[in-house]
């Protein structure tokens, strides 16, 4: 446990300075693409077990039927595969077994900067990282995660899109992709403590749950922080949220920049260290549970000294121990969104629903639920790019089917970015359809505590 | 060079020199990208079941999930039809049992002629209609390049030659007999070194690395307790 305590006070005292210059480094790129850049960062990506999955390919075309980018258009180009084809070249040309015997034979192709512009868009526009493609792939490939893999070689050498170098530059200067800062965090808590009466917790050293909130949550759903006041309260469950370090959001891993994501991780890891909790919350927001939970101890080359915990295992897990009191359920038909990278990169499918059936008379799944539902359209940082806002739109038609399917009159979900990517969609296809959060569900249910309604 | 002279061909040093690239050529392909090395997942796993993902991986991958079934590509079906058809052939053939049996002493019970007959018809059908959906599916044709139509030639043609040489083996009734036949069948055989020259180095790989992929992506989502 000392060898380990001594590691991670390397991360936090001596890692962030030189992860916050490479990751700056990475943003600099964007200025001048360089595609022999890009095929190093490409060559670099594919280690083992990617080259693997990507000399199995045969080409199929079942992953296209899964995507749908290519099931609203139509457009091969959109087929999952097919968007790897630089990095799939670069490896063939660079470091698989033939490479030599390729270039010999003046088989092997060079990936060009303009190749790379156009695949740029097919890489971040029409790609959600949310692994539907994995899913349907006959051979087993991990395609999403293979483009996440890419996305490292297209952002090193200036490829991706603009307004994701823009948000990573942003998170790195104010810790927030836009740009939202303690004062503003502070004064949404003190609302939420007026509007809740429940006291929250600030930078409280030995608290077991460590909260962390996205920025979307602070701008667009700040009554999550008063929801998730309420529940732990009435849980007693010791808890605290910090004023530094507290955007659970990470750009890093929607632009694919190893950097760019190590570096804000790193900065929860800090805080959760200096705090010394046992537990860092991952709030509503599927990718920042993929940073926290899955990529960042790799990102970081260290196992974290606490555990990462999502709200709705958490919350799920309160419920399950009798520590939730529920009042009351909601009577409207309503349906759950998953988000891509909680169920299906993440594992967790059935604590959102044991929690709908507890506040909700008539939940109904969706066709095609759980690990099999669609993406909202707007997750791997497609919402964040203003180019992809109309396919973006036009691709949520499979989802729009999904929520059609099941008559619901009101759509809860458990992050944040779908349920803006959500509303935003839901009003440009004129529907009528009430978008909700499930921690704020769970808290609108729960037996009112007496103290606090005194108050 | 004389039927016979050709058949001794490739009866021996062609078909030793083909079966030495097909090994030696996957064994590199597999041992070079092991080479290129992992890091290992410190993320903390969700299981530790690792050898449940790698056949879950390597089994439910042999079906679509139901949810995708209503529209897989007629390729699917098509995949089931072939696959099985060609391990009937290779397999379940007499003569290729005995070729079998004179390389390695193994021997079992060739499939009954009608069973025979029923498995090339369906499997050649299945390799033309495959080709077809390839040229004309717009997904398909932009993914495909001379991988592609090269291995599908090197499949179908020991096919083809094999029917030919298969005439020659049932219509043959004397010693003379096989003597003409002797030209169909080098060619047969022919065909069939030449699959197996190029399978460990285009998509026919697949054949091996198959198990490599489903297996790392099965113990991924095990670990993560994510659906395969």
């Amino acid at each position: 446990m000392a060898g380990l305590r001594f590691s991670v006070m390397n991360i936090v005292t001596r890692a962030p300075t030189v992860l916050e210059q490479l990751a700056r480094n990475v943003i600099a790129s964007s200025g001048s693409p360089d595609a022999g850049k890009a095929i190093e960062g490409f060559v670099t990506q594919t280690d083992r077990d990617v080259a693997f999955q990507l000399e199995s390919c045969v080409h199929c075309g079942q992953c296209a039927d899964a995507c749908h980018f290519y099931l609203v258009t139509h457009d091969p180009r959109y087929t999952p595969v097919y968007k790897l084809r630089p990095m799939l070249r670069a490896y063939q040309s660079e470091s698989s077994p033939f490479a030599k015997a390729r270039k010999w034979l003046g088989l092997a192709t060079e990936v060009s900067s303009a190749e790379l512009t156009e695949w740029s868009k097919l890489l971040y526009d029409s790609c959600n990282l949310c692994g539907r493609c994995t899913l349907a792939c006959p051979m087993g490939i991990d395609i999403a995660g293979l483009v996440r893999r890419a996305r490292e070689g297209m952002s090193v050498a200036g490829f991706a899109p603009a307004d994701l170098y823009k948000a990573a530059e942003r998170a790195l200067d104010s810790g927030s992709p836009v740009g939202i800062g303690w004062p503003t965090l502070k004064r949404q808590i003190e609302i939420q403590e007026e509007e809740t009466g429940v006291k929250v917790p600030v930078d409280v050293q030995g608290a077991d749950y460590l909260v962390i909130v996205s920025s979307i949550e602070i701008a667009a759903f700040p009554e999550n922080i008063g929801a998730m006041a309420r529940i732990f309260d009435q849980a007693k469950l010791s808890w605290t949220i910090p004023s530094a370090g507290f955007e659970a959001t990470n750009v890093g891993i929607q632009i694919g920049s190893r950097d760019i994501s190590a570096a804000l991780v790193s900065r929860i890891v800090d805080v959760a260290v200096r705090l010394k909790v046992k537990y860092v919350i991952s709030p509503e927001c599927g990718h920042a549970y993929t940073a926290l939970r899955w990529e960042g101890p790799n990102l970081l080359g260290q196992a974290y000294p606490f555990k990462v915990v999502q709200i709705a295992e958490l919350l799920d897990q309160l419920f399950q121990e009798g520590r939730l009191r529920m009042r009351g359920k909601d009577q409207r038909r309503l349906t759950f969104h998953d988000p891509c990278q909680l169920v299906r990169r993440g594992g967790i499918r059935q604590a959102p629903r044991r929690l709908m059936n507890a506040v909700s008379e008539q939940f109904i799944d969706m066709p095609s639920s759980g690990e099999a539902n669609f993406c909202c359209g707007g997750g791997g940082g497609v919402s964040a790019i203003h180019r992809a806002e109309k396919l973006r739109f036009a691709a949520f038609e499979c989802k729009k089917e999904q929520v059609a399917a099941t008559g619901a009159e009101a759509l809860v979900t458990a992050c944040a970015n779908c349920r803006n990517v959500l509303e935003d969609a839901i009003e440009e296809h004129g529907m009528t359809l009430q978008v909700l959060g499930l921690t704020e569900m769970v808290a609108q249910y729960l037996e009112p505590d007496p103290l606090t309604t005194s108050r | 060079m004389t039927p016979m002279n050709l058949l001794e061909f490739v009866r021996g040093p062609a078909f030793w020199f083909s079966l030495f690239v097909l090994v030696a050529g996957s064994v590199w392909r597999v041992i070079g990208i092991y080479r290129l090395g992992n890091k290992p997942d410190l993320s903390e796993p969700r299981s530790t079941r690792w050898l449940s993902g790698a056949l879950h991986g390597i089994l439910w991958r042999m079906t679509p999930r139901k949810e995708f079934r209503g529209n897989v590509k007629l390729g699917v079906i098509n995949g089931y039809i072939y696959h099985i058809g060609l391990a009937a052939i290779a397999f379940g053939y007499l003569p290729h049992i005995l070729f079998i049996k004179r390389l390695t002493g193994l021997a079992w019970s060739p499939l009954p002629e009608l069973l025979f007959y029923f498995a090339a018809g369906f499997t050649g059908i299945a390799l033309l209609t495959v080709l077809l959906e390839r040229i004309t599916d717009p997904v398909m044709r932009l993914l495909s390049g001379f991988d592609d139509y090269f291995s599908w030639f090197v499949v179908f043609l020991p096919l083809l030659t094999g029917m030919g040489a298969m005439t020659g083996w049932a219509s043959q009734t004397s010693q003379s007999d096989a003597r003409i036949y002797q030209g169909p069948l080098a060619i047969h055989l022919l065909s069939v070194e030449l699959l197996f020259l190029w399978l460990p180095f285009g998509k026919l790989g697949h054949a091996f690395l198959v198990f490599f992929s489903r297996t790392i992506t099965g113990i991924a989502l095990e670990r993560k307790g994510a659906a395969l």
